[in-house]
């Protein structure tokens, strides 16, 4: 049968054919074929990882964000609290300080008061007892005027003596 | 609706074809069918190139024999239809059908009688096999050149459909049969897939430049396993010696009568036979069955014709349907091929002693590939 019979210039032709193509492409095709293929997987692998890998920072991230975010918010409601109380202590010390101040102040009028009243007083006392000298020595002097009515007096007065030293 | 116009044309064409035929009827009558010629004569190889629509004229291509006086190159137009060139001194004609050498250049001496030269010349096979060459070649180079200038670039369309095909050969056959050592056989196992896919391809093409039953030529396919042969025992590892010549089994199995390495040397030997058969007569059957229902249409019309328009519908539509599934066969094939090539050069490389399981599982693995094709 001639199909089954191998034809031995085809078996050479096919020789030549296979191996010159085999060469072309093993030097110039495969290589870089293959090479590329690989190098593009990897490259998408990384690529893969990276993302994810930027993915689960992002997610960090955001959280992290968040964490700065309500912390911030507690210390401005802390501050916030921290001023208001600082905003009604200073006021209550103002208040406190302007009392006592107040107190002072009005403590040492009446002082002044006082003083002044005492003083008053006294130079009322003092112009009284003037006044009543006077008038009381006017008044003498009106009775002394006569003669007798000094010896009355003289006479009573020793009179008295007398009987205090009895 | 296209599909109700086909079955209008199929069937016009169905009631059509006796009056067309009845016209020749006279021009058939006379040169009777020969369907075993036809069928042959497609299968097999020649030193033209046929035109379609055309059985007088073909494309020449260059004969070139060794002679008894030396190198002779000589156009295929010289010796076709039967006749006879005088090239120097000698006489070259094509045998003819009562010749052992039928359809070969032969030399006729001077008292009449057939010499066989040594044959090189580039046939339709030879020529269909550079083109073969040249589409594989040109594409890789194709596809390496886009690579090169983009390279974390993915190739899109066509390139990009080749680029899958490598790689599925790559990662599916090479990577998972031969591990680590991959890299070292994959630029032969690669080649000798798409050398196989693309002369598949080619041959299921009917005119020029597809046609060539390519690897339907035992020829060829012989080539191929023989290259598979060479390169699983010119790079086989020490063990793969080992275990045919002083393989694991009781003494007597081996010595004195060695039983055993007979077997194993003859188990070298069937591989690559099994590899040439199963490609050469894969291929050649589905050519075969698609021109036999092409001639079903000419021996019907033949007889009746009538009967010969009924049988073009059904043979067209099986033929159809037979290159269908000869495009899968195809691609199977030189997958196939390719698979058990890797198989083979993976266990004349296996590292020994902590991996029987994985050798094992490989071997029935191999089995059931064997089955199923």
């Amino acid at each position: 049968m001639e199909l089954f019979t191998p034809d031995y210039g085809l078996i050479f032709w096919m020789f030549i054919a296979f191996g010159v193509l085999f060469l072309i492409l093993w030097k110039f095709a495969w290589p870089v074929i293959l090479k590329s293929v690989d190098q593009r997987a990897d490259l998408i692998d990384k690529g893969v990882e990276y993302a994810q890998e930027a993915k689960i920072q992002l997610d960090n991230a955001r959280s992290e964000a968040e964490e700065y975010l309500n912390t911030a918010r507690k210390e401005q409601a802390q501050i916030l609290r921290d001023a208001d109380k600082m905003k009604t202590q200073i006021i209550e010390q103002a208040r406190v300080a302007a009392q006592t101040e107040a107190q002072k102040v009005m403590d040492n009028a009446k002082l002044q008061i006082q003083q002044q009243q005492k003083e008053a007083q006294q130079q009322f006392r003092n112009q009284v007892s003037e006044f009543a000298i006077q008038i009381a020595g006017k008044i003498v002097k009106n009775q002394m005027k006569d003669d007798e009515a000094q010896n009355k007096l003289v006479d009573s007065m020793l009179d008295q003596i007398e009987q205090n030293k009895n | 609706m296209t599909r109700l116009k086909l079955i209008i044309i199929t069937l016009l064409i169905a009631i059509a074809a006796p009056f067309a035929h009845a016209g020749e009827a006279a021009d058939t009558a006379s040169s009777k069918i020969n369907p075993k010629e036809i069928i042959f004569e497609h299968l097999g190889d020649r030193y033209g190139w046929e035109m379609p629509f055309d059985h007088h004229h073909s494309i020449p291509l260059p004969i070139i024999v060794v002679a008894s006086d030396g190198l002779h190159c000589f156009s295929s137009a010289c010796v076709e239809h039967g006749k006879s060139y005088k090239d120097g001194d000698i006489t070259f004609c094509i045998a003819g059908e009562d010749s052992k050498y039928h359809g070969k250049v032969v030399e006729i001496a001077a008292d009449g009688e057939e010499i066989k030269p040594l044959d090189f010349s580039i046939t339709k096979n030879a020529c269909a096999l550079f083109i073969t060459v040249l589409i594989v070649a040109g594409i890789m180079l194709w596809l390496a050149a886009f690579l090169r200038k983009h390279p974390y670039k993915a190739p899109r369309k066509g390139l990009g459909g080749v680029e899958a095909c490598v790689t599925f050969i790559y990662d599916g056959a090479v990577k998972s049969t031969l591990g680590p050592k991959a890299a070292r056989f994959a630029p032969y196992l690669l080649t000798v897939f798409f050398f196989i896919l693309v002369m598949n391809l080619t041959g299921l093409v009917v005119i020029f430049p597809g046609g060539a039953n390519l690897t339907g030529n035992i020829a060829v396919t012989l080539v191929l396993a023989i290259c598979t042969f060479l390169v699983t025992n010119l790079f086989a590892n020490k063990h793969y010696w080992k275990e045919i010549l002083w393989p694991d089994v009781p003494l007597w199995l081996k010595f004195p009568l060695p039983i055993m390495p007979v077997i194993e040397i003859f188990g070298m030997f069937t591989k690559p036979a099994a590899l040439t058969v199963r490609l050469f007569a894969n291929m050649m059957g589905g050519h075969m069955i698609v021109i036999t229902l092409t001639l079903l249409i000419f021996i019907f019309s033949a007889i009746n014709p009538v009967a010969g328009g009924a049988s073009t519908v059904v043979s067209l539509i099986f033929s159809i349907f037979m290159l269908l599934i000869d495009v899968l066969v195809s691609f199977i094939q030189a997958y196939v091929f390719t698979l058990l090539s890797a198989i083979f050069i993976g266990l004349a490389n296996e590292e020994h002693g902590h991996e029987k399981e994985a050798h094992t599982a490989k071997e029935i693995g191999k089995d059931v590939v064997d089955a199923i094709i």
